[in-house]
């Protein structure tokens, strides 16, 4: 990503050792944002009736109940969001442009460009961005694009009343995060991690990254997430070759046995 | 006899075994289907222009007309899946090379001019207005099928779903077959018996590629294998198995001499390449629905690193 200004990638870090599971996020992003509802579900999955990111779900807040050894119960609360890839395969793959990367270095949906093709939804290695059914289009996190504009940071970071969520260039976030889990660990919670802080992994980091208290599949996030588009030229090489051998096959149909029928 | 899998199931952690990917939204008649057309398109315009050259006069006119026509199809399964078809157009706002369908589109729009000329001058009206360029039109088309053959597998290859994106190395290959074994069977049921020889050989010649390939692919993805051996991906993938094998051993003996037999060989054939395409596409869709396909083998990726980091002094 070249830069066109001094304009700093700015991104999440959601640190989760100090979620409450109080939604405001949830809710406070359907607001801003007009995210139609998504369903009155009962899931029966501890305190979690949204489910998952959806069309219809920007932000998501996972509840897990964990049986602890001295037989207390630990709680691990976390709230989802879009990644805002470095690598987006939502954004590589739109056939459209109606994903774009913004000034802020993060990937969002222009809706009236948006055609339907659903080709991000697959492409996404987090599971995020999904169709909205009655409308066509695909929808998810805008990082509150209008928002961050006017210098203001977005709805679920400032309903946020533990600082779970917190909004800010991304080099400055990395190093509280950096800074956060060295207190944790020395406090014996040996079990904190970042995810999606590392600029070498699958998708090049991600904009909006964790501090989890578990491996990551457990909260419902892959464990090692790589670009789809990661591979494209071998595929083109791979289509290459198979197109050849189409020609070739064609070729020896008609070339053998010459002029008899 | 029913098959059971071999490998033990993984072991792995989820959230409450919800998906960690969103499966693909593509309706199965509609992407699934056009691959299929697609690819009967492709090949077509490969036997039209064959045709074309040898002196086949009747296999020509044929293979012209149902190219165009599972263009037409496509053309229409394709608009019909969009969220927004009004907005359809948009495919050709912008050439991104990272998009396979974006490629797709581009190539689909390059394919239809001439594929269309080629086909309007085997009919009374087109032959009067483009006459001198039908040779030139088709042979045109002819050098995009290739692509057009090829292209929806890096289209499925280049997405998160497990079973499809660990497949890329051998999908092109197996979209590659079926669309000239499912054409080559369209053809020996549309053209005379005298003409058929050519077809019966590409029929030949592209069952063993997909077949070849098929086997390559299911025998070295492991666990993500499975979809395209399981439930009802696995059942339409072993019947298009066995009629690719009974169309094409019929097409290469009988059907060469009897109107009959080239007309079931033919259906068999085309059948099974249909079913290819439907079979690939619900083996992707179920891999993104469970989610030890996502999970295990990147678990796995990571243990191996953190081996490797642990063995370094």
């Amino acid at each position: 990503m070249t830069a066109v200004s001094d304009q700093p990638r700015m991104g999440f870090f959601t640190d989760t050792s100090v979620c409450i599971g109080c939604k405001a996020c949830e809710v406070a992003c359907k607001e801003w944002n007009h995210v139609p509802d998504d369903g009155y579900a009962f899931l029966g999955q501890s305190y979690d009736n949204t489910g998952e990111l959806s069309a219809d779900t920007w932000r998501h807040v996972a509840f897990i109940e964990q049986p602890r050894a001295d037989g207390d119960l630990r709680w691990l609360m976390s709230s989802d969001v879009c990644k805002h890839c470095t690598h987006a395969g939502c954004l590589d793959v739109c056939p459209t442009g109606a994903l774009f990367r913004t000034e802020f270095g993060t990937v969002v949906v222009q809706e009236d460009i948006c055609n339907g093709c659903g080709y991000c939804v697959p492409a996404c290695p987090y599971g995020v961005i999904d169709q909205r059914k009655d409308d066509g289009r695909v929808w998810k996190c805008t990082l509150c694009y209008d928002r961050i504009g006017a210098g203001m940071q977005p709805a679920c970071a400032k309903a946020c009343p533990t600082e779970s969520i917190q909004y800010g260039p991304l080099d400055e976030l990395r190093e509280r995060a950096h800074g956060r889990v060295a207190d944790l660990v020395a406090a014996g919670v040996t079990d904190a991690r970042l995810y999606g802080d590392d600029p070498d992994d699958g998708v090049g980091g991600t904009g909006a990254f964790f501090l989890l208290l578990d491996e990551p599949e457990v909260y419902g996030l892959p464990p090692d997430p790589v670009v789809p588009t990661r591979d494209l030229g071998l595929m083109w090489r791979r289509a290459a070759l198979a197109a050849g051998t189409f020609v070739a096959a064609g070729v020896a149909a008609f070339a053998g046995r010459r002029g008899g029928r | 006899m029913k098959e059971r899998s071999m490998v033990p199931r993984a072991e792995f952690s989820s959230y409450y075994g919800r998906p960690v990917l969103k499966k693909p939204v593509w309706a199965e008649l509609d992407i699934a289907g056009y691959f299929f057309t697609g690819g009967v398109a492709a090949g077509s315009a490969l036997l039209a222009a064959g045709a074309d050259l040898t002196g086949r006069p009747s296999m020509r006119r044929s293979a012209r007309l149902t190219s165009f026509a599972a263009l037409g199809v496509s053309g229409v399964a394709l608009v019909h899946d969009l969220g927004r078809p009004e907005r359809f157009a948009n495919m050709l706002r912008v050439m991104k090379p990272t998009s396979p369908m974006s490629v797709g589109s581009w190539l689909l729009t390059a394919f239809a001019a001439p594929a269309g000329v080629a086909a309007a001058s085997e009919l009374p009206v087109g032959r009067r207005l483009f006459g001198g360029l039908a040779r030139p039109a088709g042979l045109a088309a002819a050098a995009v099928a290739p692509a057009i053959a090829t292209y929806t597998a890096v289209l499925v290859c280049d997405t998160a779903v497990p079973s499809w994106h660990a497949a890329y190395p051998e999908l092109p290959f197996v979209f590659a077959g079926s669309a000239l074994a499912g054409s080559a069977g369209l053809s020996m049921l549309l053209s005379p018996v005298p003409e058929n020889a050519p077809a019966a050989r590409l029929a030949l010649l592209g069952s063993a590629l997909e077949l070849v390939a098929a086997q390559r692919m299911e025998g070295r993805l492991g666990l993500v294998g499975e979809p395209y051996r399981e439930g009802k991906a696995g059942a339409k993938l072993r019947a298009s198995k066995a009629l690719t094998v009974a169309g094409a051993v019929a097409a290469a003996t009988l059907g060469r001499r009897s109107r009959l037999a080239a007309v079931a060989a033919g259906g068999m054939l085309a059948a099974a390449s249909a079913l290819t395409r439907f079979g690939v596409f619900e083996a992707g869709v179920a891999s993104a629905e469970d989610p030890v396909y996502a999970v295990a083998p990147q678990r796995e990726r990571v243990e191996q690193r953190e081996r490797v980091t642990e063995a370094r002094p």
